[in-house]
């Protein structure tokens, strides 16, 4: 996977995640938990997937690798630098191309040294003139790891040592696009920084980074774009400056929900919007957002917006000019 | 250098002080169990002197008197319970009323067969438990598993004195393929007789017992196969491309294999229990059948030592899967570096 591309790395149109699920009233049941998304995640750079938990930005992650649970049912096409996602070249893609970076000590096997889970399985070919040993040392001296971490089991690491080991697997693969999903909680701030750090070191080498975060704020300081997502759905992708508070203030952006998440932060307003995220299963039919949204019409309850361009962005919002 | 071997001596000292306390540990249950059983004996209703005098004809009540004084019997209880300790712990079990021979000689010659019986179920239901239970978990809900669950249910509710009988109808004498009973052929001097004649006698009272306590294995693993497949580190596996056999092989095997032989050594107990009614079906000349050959003959010492013995056997056990965990679990084993 040497080739550079031009396109997007990963290109997403129209994907849709649904469970089957099976209840005793009324039998089978069909639980869309990601609706009809568009993305696109370029060479270079850090596309944050920002939403609160249970938008399903996790499922996200497994749907680019292909590793739902066999109830869920996938549509929607997906590209890898042009080439579409179906099933084997996912399969091969894994560990070859795309790698995800899990969240916690708890992705790593309990009985297996770290040094052979971070090599992998074999798939793999090796590098001309360097084996697998050699380039995992190289990769731990980059991320400041000692090199007795390799010796250690899981539970022998500490915080920060497992991040950086977890981030590893995906340096080794040598891969393009790296899906790192929630990466950060339970770290303190300045760990939740250095971590962030990394993968922005990994998107400035010419990788492409899509990072799954609930932590706007954090987002904010690394990511070159922001997608906000909302009850399984994109509803707007901006330049990361366009949440900042410049010149034209959070009004630059195009969705009310984006406008609420920024006011939320501290250093703003910190100011909460009433209601809760619907959950899969019971979201509303039109607009997931427009029962908490002030600017909602006839419209919005009863049709889905449609995905279109403004002020170099995306946005799914009927009133998204009206709200200027 | 200095510190390695800091470590190292603190490590034996770790384990010798382990040692000590499961030792003593072991000391006190073999006492309780002493104390217990000599009661329980002296409570019921099995007279040793009776089953002495059936032997040797009749008597008269004063010669049976004689008698009672010479074993002591006519002494209070707890007297009788100090005598019969001391010489225990002097290395005397006394002699088998049955055999007329030292309890300890018949212990260790009937054992040496039990052994051979009990080793051969326990490897074969641990082997092929475990790898029906890793079928099972990589294969839930499906046909495999289906299958193979529903014939672990069976085995695991069917007694062994009846899977034996039914394996005898079938294979000895319905098919003729295996010996009806002893552990040799009939008429033939020990000393003539061959490896093969041996194992050939083994098979079916080993085929039994290991089935019976196959389904524990085999559920067990099946469980914690399916724990593992469903566990964060195989569906990050999963994301760096590893297919079942590799998941299977790097972190299935892995991750159950140590508690399953863990549940392998602490089921000694069962395997003793169950080798009482194999080899009771089989006429197999093993402890198993002693004890119930004492138990029916009023053979109070027999009984009491075979009691000891195998509750020393089932802790042995027990304290084997205690080290393996501490030897083998990373998370144990390197918990003081």
């Amino acid at each position: 996977m040497e080739k550079r591309c031009d396109s997007p790395i990963l290109e997403i149109s129209g994907l849709s995640v649904s469970f089957q699920m099976y209840d005793n009233t009324f039998g089978r049941k069909d639980l869309q938990v990601i609706s009809d998304l568009h993305m696109r995640v370029y060479a270079g750079e850090m596309l944050a997937v920002v939403g609160s938990s249970g938008s399903g930005k996790s499922l996200l992650a497994s749907a680019i690798l292909g590793i739902l649970p066999k109830n869920a049912a996938v549509d929607g096409v997906m590209r890898y630098c042009g080439q579409n996602l179906t099933p084997a070249p996912q399969r091969r893609l894994r560990g070859n191309g795309i790698a995800l970076v899990p969240q916690s000590v708890e992705f790593l096997d309990p009985l297996m040294r770290v040094g052979t889970q971070v090599d992998g399985h074999g798939k793999r070919p090796v590098k001309e003139g360097r084996d697998r040993g050699q380039s995992r040392r190289k990769i731990f001296q980059r991320l400041g790891l000692p090199r007795a971490t390799e010796r250690c089991y899981p539970f022998q690491l500490s915080g920060g040592m497992a991040r950086r080991v977890l981030v590893s697997t995906a340096l080794i693969q040598d891969a393009q696009l790296i899906v790192a999903d929630e990466p950060t909680p339970g770290m303190g701030a300045d760990q939740a920084r250095e971590a962030l750090r990394l993968f922005r070191a990994i998107a400035d080498d010419g990788k492409a980074v899509i990072l799954i975060t609930h932590d706007l704020d954090l987002a904010l300081a690394f990511a070159d774009r922001i997608a906000v997502f909302y009850a399984g759905m994109m509803v707007e992708t901006a330049d990361a400056s366009d949440f900042q508070n410049g010149q034209g203030g959070i009004n630059m952006l195009r969705h009310p929900y984006s406008r609420a998440l920024c006011r939320a932060l501290p250093q703003n307003q910190f100011e909460p919007v009433a209601g809760f995220q619907p959950y899969a299963g019971s979201l509303p039919k039109g607009c997931p957002f427009a029962p908490r949204c002030s600017y909602r019409s006839q419209r919005c309850e009863q049709k889905t917006p449609p995905v279109r361009s403004l002020r170099g962005g995306e946005v799914r919002c009927f009133c998204a000019d009206a709200t200027l | 250098m200095e510190r390695s071997e800091r470590d190292s001596i603190h490590k034996i000292r770790r384990i010798l002080g382990w040692l000590v306390v499961k030792i003593l540990r072991a000391l006190s249950l073999l006492f309780a169990v002493s104390v217990i059983s000599f009661a329980l004996v002296s409570a019921s209703p099995v007279d040793p002197v009776q089953r002495y005098i059936m032997g040797a004809g009749p008597v008269s009540q004063e010669q049976q008197s004689l008698i009672e004084a010479y074993w002591g019997v006519d002494r209070p209880p707890a007297e009788r319970y100090f005598n019969w300790l001391s010489a225990l712990l002097h290395g005397d079990l006394g002699v088998s009323l049955l055999y007329r021979r030292p309890v300890a000689e018949i212990i260790a010659e009937r054992f040496g067969n039990s052994l051979a019986l009990m080793l051969c179920a326990w490897v074969f239901s641990g082997m092929a438990g475990y790898a029906l239970g890793c079928v099972m978990g990589m294969n839930r809900d499906r046909w495999p598993d289906q299958c193979i669950r529903r014939i672990c249910y069976l085995l695991g509710s069917v007694p062994a004195f009846w899977l034996g009988l039914i394996l005898l109808m079938v294979f000895a004498v319905m098919l003729g393929w295996f010996p009806v009973g002893f552990s040799a052929p009939v008429g033939i001097l020990d000393s003539e007789v061959t490896l093969w004649q041996r194992l050939h006698h083994l098979m079916l009272p080993a085929l039994t017992l290991g089935l019976v306590s196959l389904s524990n294995i085999a559920l067990h693993t099946r469980q914690r196969m399916i724990d593992v497949m469903n566990s964060a580190y195989v569906l990050f596996a999963r994301a760096r491309g590893e297919g079942s056999l590799t998941l299977l092989w790097r972190h299935g095997l892995r991750n159950t294999v140590l508690p399953a032989v863990t549940l392998q050594f602490a089921s000694f107990a069962e395997l003793f229990g169950g080798s009482v009614l194999a080899e009771n079906v089989f006429s197999y000349p093993g402890l198993g059948s002693a004890v119930s050959e004492a138990g029916l003959g009023s053979d109070v010492p027999l009984l009491l030592g075979i009691t000891l013995f195998s509750t020393l056997f089932v802790c042995v056990g027990n304290m084997i899967a205690d080290l393996l965990y501490g030897i083998v679990d990373p998370r144990v084993r390197e918990v003081s570096r």
